[in-house]
């Protein structure tokens, strides 16, 4: 356990004092707010689409975080550094998994409200706490999938395709949970709770996928 | 040292009589749908296709965790063989669904029939698998990064079709689908017929790479073993399981 | 339910759906097998090279124990 929060706080710090990751991807999404308007040819969104629309950028935002993930690993030996120490190395995976979860977070505290503004033609406000769970159900799965497929991408030459290759076939059911959980949510007159169905899905894919990755990871770091 | 070649001569003959019996009795035994007449004789086809790939996914699977359990190279390439024959009888389901949406709904693709959905996904995560697999110089790191691979998008087969199954409008009706549910029974003694022809297909084609795969491996090794490491030729493709 | 379903074509244009399905499983199979050929083409072909090298090496061996 100790293992996961000092290589989490490491990674928090180096994005803290380079900020590389998290605001790239926030533009990214912002840009691609304003794809989507001129892409649909609308002013605002509401419903499905408006789910959909969201699942797809932070899908394609979380991409970019996870082709940087080991990259920093790879390239200045902190591989060899970790297999040296005598740690759990699954724990690199919970760990790199966490700081995908947060980076993913980040993006979302500023990229909803922006969508909210931009996009979104219905009020934000109460659809919030529903929103929020989906959210961190399929932040979940993106940082699991994300960990694990950036572990694969980062020993292969062709590293930056191989990352979203693999993973967004991988995320497919993520997507279609989050999207038809945020679906029903943005509407003028929401419950403010989201569809059992999805999120039972989201919540059965993140449990099989994190306890899969759990067990197959150390088979990645091996040397 | 396990032979191949032995047994493919018996394979070989049961599959060919395996469905040969399994067509003759579509086309000449069971009857015709009531809906969808003659186009629905591509069932006979396109389910055993589907059904046998996606058990080869898993089946790839399953001998990769023997990989990653015994270190033995030999797992890796059962389990690659596998996973690529899948692969292929994955995209002859989809091409011959295709065909029978075309023929049935008019257009060559659907997106309200979910098993298409979900194998349309399933065939393009797994068809990442050879351009991962080359990517990878090192042989040892190659086998076992496949067989992660493997193992996790095998579990993801599933689940892949549970979510796309739970994701489609059921205000559409299912194009692909026999009506009711219910095969009379000669319709379902063909159907299981079929089944197994292209399950025993699967096999025989399996058995046929790994033989091809197995002599040329032995050629190699006898090769360097004979005339040195300096006769050795290159590998074609880099860090090709050959 | 079943109106909405499929609509039963002519069976002329049904027969060439259907045989184009088989074709194409009958062509991928084929196709394979005729790659699969090749490759067994190429194994035996250096099984033959492999074969008359070590006949080659065999006779030098012989001639350079015969000079010594």
């Amino acid at each position: 356990m100790r293992t996961v929060l000092t290589v989490l706080r490491k990674d928090l710090l180096l994005e803290l004092r380079s900020l590389e990751t998290v605001p790239t991807m926030i533009l990214f999404s912002i840009a691609t707010f304003v794809i989507f308007h001129f892409g649909l040819n609308r002013n605002s969104l509401d419903g499905q689409l408006a789910g959909g629309v969201l699942t797809v950028t932070v899908l394609f935002a979380g991409m970019l975080a996870v082709n940087r993930l080991f990259v920093a690993e790879r390239e200045q030996g902190g591989f060899d550094g970790f297999l040296l120490a005598p740690v759990d190395r699954s724990a690199l995976l919970v760990a790199k998994a966490a700081a995908l979860f947060v980076f993913l977070t980040g993006l979302e505290l500023i990229a909803i409200p922006a969508f909210a503004v931009m996009l979104l033609g219905v009020p934000l406000w109460p659809a919030l706490p529903g929103l929020i769970a989906v959210l961190a159900l399929a932040n979940v799965a993106l940082s699991v999938i994300g960990t694990l497929v950036s572990a694969i991408a980062v020993q292969s030459r062709a590293r930056d395709l191989i990352g979203p290759l693999l993973g967004l076939p991988l995320l497919v059911p993520a997507l279609i949970g989050t999207a038809r959980a945020a679906g029903p949510l943005l509407v003028t007159h929401s419950t403010g709770s989201p569809p059992g169905k999805w999120l039972a899905i989201l919540a059965l894919y993140d449990l099989v996928f994190a306890l899969l990755s759990y067990a197959v990871f150390d088979f990645l770091l091996e040397d | 040292m396990i032979t191949y070649g032995r047994r493919l001569r018996g394979l070989s003959l049961v599959t060919i009589a395996t469905i040969s019996l399994a067509y003759a009795l579509a086309f000449f035994y069971a009857p015709e749908d009531v809906d969808q007449g003659f186009i629905q004789k591509i069932f006979y086809l396109h389910v055993p296709l589907a059904i046998v790939s996606l058990c080869g996914f898993i089946f790839g699977g399953l001998l990769a965790i023997g990989y990653l359990r015994t270190g033995d190279r030999r797992w890796d390439i059962r389990s690659y063989v596998a996973i690529h024959m899948a692969l292929i009888f994955g995209i002859g389901a989809l091409i011959t669904g295709s065909i029978w949406a075309k023929a049935s709904w008019g257009h060559w693709w659907v997106w309200n029939e979910p098993t298409l959905v979900s194998f349309l996904i399933v065939v393009l995560l797994f068809a990442t698998y050879q351009p991962m697999r080359f990517s990878i110089e090192d042989p040892e790191r190659q086998a076992r990064y496949a067989s992660v691979f493997a193992i996790v998008a095998g579990a993801f087969v599933p689940l892949n079709f549970i979510a796309v199954r739970l994701a489609n409008q059921y205000v559409h009706p299912r194009v692909l689908t026999l009506e009711g549910g219910n095969l009379p029974a000669s319709m379902a003694l063909t159907f299981y017929i079929a089944l197994l022809g292209i399950t025993l297909l699967y096999v025989t084609l399996w058995t046929y790479e790994m033989a091809a795969k197995n002599a040329r491996m032995q050629v190699r090794a006898t090769r360097r073993k004979l005339l040195g490491e300096d006769a050795m030729a290159p590998l074609r493709r880099s860090a090709a399981p050959s | 339910m079943s109106a909405l379903i499929a609509v039963a074509v002519p069976l002329h244009t049904a027969v060439k759906y259907v045989a184009g399905a088989y074709v194409v499983f009958l062509a991928i199979v084929l196709i394979y097998v005729a790659i699969m050929a090749k490759r067994l083409r190429r194994t035996e072909r250096d099984l033959v090279d492999l074969r008359r090298e070590l006949d080659e090496q065999r006779a030098d061996d012989r001639e350079v124990g015969r000079a010594a």
